[in-house]
């Protein structure tokens, strides 16, 4: 089978600083790493092709040093990798994201699983992939735990609806998320590293794509606007108790009710 | 010659130190009779929780006044009985001395009591940009242990062991004396160093109350190579031609795929890879990616050429969490897969590792016992652990004695010592005995008599 997954090149540092005037992220001098999250797609689509037979693709938007993610998926063991990259992507909400996506996908080929991962660790929208396979017109599950199964038309999979799990069997193609922490994800090879050759990663501008429209794109094509971002409040407050086992739990419990916590 | 803990006594250590933290008899949780491993066990006859250099003072000039033998405990991690009242008498406790004091940022050091806890002291060196650089796998130690244990741990290929990182010491003497063992300095050249004694004396010559400890910066950054070979000889050789290679990397640790799994199945989590039947896993850190980048290009590289089937890279935060949290739990997964089990600690010189490891599976094979290991490959410190699995009491009585005096005959063989890291407390006494002969006992008995002569601090250990 042909698994596409599609990944996000992120900060590389949960501690990232706003500036406070512009509101925007201090990216400079901050490494960047593939979204954490898009690790366990990355192992769900390598192992499913261990298991079933085929082959493992990336696609992700971004600037050109995005890259070091499609290079690095392939040190992981998919086959090859595109990044979506043109100035007029740029400032796109997860709407235009999710169409740009999908024009790239078209364009890439046809596959029989499309992969992402829960979220990303920068935006933490968690919408993008259902969006994806919207503009594509395929079925989408969410909340993945486990793909169990997968024959010549469907995948049967688990999904978490928070209160209980399901199974479900997917008719392909599909688009499935898949939650974080389900596997270990493997390490990147640097034995393949040494041998990777530039083909393997493929840039792709809008002018490739089947709609030309630059409305459609970036800022442009954007439904929603941020007007500010800010950093969260850090409370630092600290209390420590002292006593015998039965006095720390009584203390701790008088907190916990006191915050409305149970 | 010692004498038991009166109703008078303990009256006495409940003003000294308040009637909550005085235990004794059914108030005292069983835990305190054992350390994690030691294979000894005895309850103390009074638990005195202290909490200040001055408590510890007044309770010691008692203790001394009255013949009562005191044992220091921090967290109780220890491995080898050295915090085990084995005398009973008093166990004095020191988690509530738990307060960092000072952060000297001009003279690079952070003063600390011996309760602080080896991860928040960890944690609080970061928070403020630099790296306490001793790294023992039991972050819940607490420094006090750490001294008294000369702790080493991952990071002594490049940045030494707790010694290398102890300016100086305020130490209560057993008649209750406070006194202050070297400075802040840097160098110290005033005659015998005392605090060095102190240092690794496992709570046998005075007590420690303040550590004044050196930092490093932080390095800037830092990257894992997990490298799987075919087999473990493979692995372990691969290590001084690292070295050779003038690069210095942070740690260097051996994995066998049994250990791995165990530490899998105790997490319940996956390991990244558990194809291979042998892994070493190092770190290289550095002021700068570029160099890190360098310097692991360069180690990888070496590694293929002798022979690593791959090199894995361990470069985020998450990826080096996976791996070396799975690292971390060892020893304690170990424990779950068996019954019992009891360890061996030697040092060797790094280049006689292999030659070492193998002979503990040909132990293991004559014996026909478990005997699985993990260890620093970078510094000889191996952790060698023999299983009991389903063996009666007597065989594995004997087993494990006839196993322990064959390895520690062999580390010495090959120019090894009984303990890298963990001491030798009360269970490796006979070990210590054996290897270093009655001269040099008969010195460290002289040195434990000129701090304590009336050996009140923690009886019958090291080389009592």
């Amino acid at each position: 089978m042909k698994i596409l997954v599609c990944i996000k090149q992120v900060p590389g540092s949960n501690n990232v600083e706003v500036d406070p005037v512009t509101g925007v992220l201090k990216r400079n001098g901050i490494k960047s790493k593939m979204n954490p999250y898009d690790l366990y797609a990355i192992e769900t689509a390598l192992s499913l092709c261990e298991r079933f037979g085929g082959e493992v693709e990336t696609i992700t938007m971004g600037p050109p040093q995005a890259k070091e993610i499609i290079i690095e998926s392939v040190c992981m063991g998919a086959k090859r990798g595109t990044v979506l990259s043109d100035r007029r992507f740029a400032g796109a909400d997860v709407l235009a994201t999710a169409y740009t996506i999908s024009q790239g996908i078209k364009k890439c080929g046809e596959y029989d699983l499309i992969i992402c991962g829960k979220q990303t660790t920068d935006g933490d929208t968690a919408q993008v992939g259902a969006e994806v396979s919207e503009y594509l017109g395929i079925s989408n599950v969410s909340n993945v735990l486990s793909v169990d199964d997968v024959d010549k038309e469907t995948i049967t999979l688990t999904a978490s609806l928070d209160d209980k799990n399901v199974k479900m069997n997917i008719k392909l193609p599909c688009l499935i998320s898949v939650e974080g922490d389900i596997n270990s994800p493997r390490l990147p090879s640097y034995r393949v590293k040494k041998s990777i050759e530039d083909e393997v990663v493929k840039f792709i501008s809008m002018d490739d794509f089947e709609d030309k429209n630059a409305d459609n794109y970036g800022l442009n094509g954007s439904a929603t606007q941020v007007e500010r971002i800010f950093p969260p409040e850090k409370k630092k407050e600290r209390k420590k108790f002292e006593g015998s086992n039965e006095e720390l739990v009584k203390s701790l419990l008088e907190v916990v009710l006191d915050k409305k916590l149970i | 010659m010692y004498n038991k803990v009166t109703d008078e006594d303990i009256k006495y250590f409940k003003e000294v130190v308040g009637d909550q933290y005085v235990l004794t008899g059914d108030e005292i949780n069983p835990d305190y009779a054992h350390d994690e491993l030691g294979g000894v066990e005895k309850m103390p006859e009074v638990l005195i929780r202290v909490n200040s250099t001055e408590e510890v003072s007044s309770v010691m000039k008692h203790a001394w006044k009255r013949s009562i033998p005191v044992t220091v405990r921090g967290s109780g991690t220890g491995l080898v009985g050295a915090a085990v009242p084995v005398y009973g008498g008093i166990l004095m406790e020191t988690t509530r001395m738990n307060r960092i004091l000072e952060l000297d940022e001009e003279n690079l050091i952070v003063k600390v009591q011996p309760g602080v806890l080896l991860m928040e002291l960890s944690a609080f060196a970061e928070e403020n940009d630099f790296m306490y650089p001793p790294d023992p796998g039991e972050k819940s130690a607490t420094i006090g242990g750490n001294i008294s244990t000369n702790a080493g741990g991952m990071r002594a290929v490049k940045y030494g062991v707790t010694r290398d990182y102890v300016r100086a010491l305020k130490v209560v003497m057993p008649n209750g004396e406070i006194l202050d063992l070297s400075s802040r300095v840097a160098k110290n050249s005033s005659g015998y160093s005392l605090k060095d004694l102190a240092i690794g004396s496992e709570g046998t010559l005075c007590i420690i109350c303040e550590a004044t400890l050196k930092l490093i910066p932080l390095p800037k950054a830092s990257l894992s190579l997990l490298v799987p070979f075919k087999d473990m000889k493979s692995a372990i050789e691969a290590v001084p031609k690292i070295f050779k290679s003038k690069v210095t990397p942070t740690a260097i640790e051996y994995m066998s795929r049994d250990t791995i799994l165990f530490s899998e199945s105790y997490l319940g989590k996956k390991f990244p890879d558990t194809k291979n039947d042998a892994y070493i896993l190092l770190t290289i850190d550095g002021n700068s990616e570029e160099i890190v980048e360098k310097e692991a290009t360069l180690v990888a590289d070496l590694c293929l050429d002798i022979g690593a089937l791959d090199v894995y890279i361990v470069d985020t935060e998450e990826r080096k969490k996976a791996v070396w949290s799975a690292r971390g739990a060892f020893l304690e997964a170990i424990k779950a897969s068996t019954t019992e089990m009891d360890e061996c600690d030697v040092v060797v010189p790094v280049n006689k590792v292999d030659s070492f490891i193998k002979y503990t599976h040909q132990l293991a094979e004559e014996h026909n016992i478990r005997i699985p290991s993990f260890g620093h490959a970078g510094d000889g410190n191996l952790h060698v652990y023999i299983c009991r699995d389903q063996l009666d009491k007597d065989i594995w009585e004997e087993t494990l004695r006839v196993c322990f005096d064959k390895m520690y005959q062999k580390a010495e063989e090959l120019g090894g010592l009984v303990s890298g890291e963990h001491g030798i407390g009360y269970a490796k006494k006979d070990y210590l005995r054996k290897q270093y002969g009655p001269t040099h006992i008969m010195i460290m008995q002289g040195i434990k008599k000129a701090f304590d002569e009336k050996n009140i601090l923690n009886p019958g250990k090291i080389c009592m």
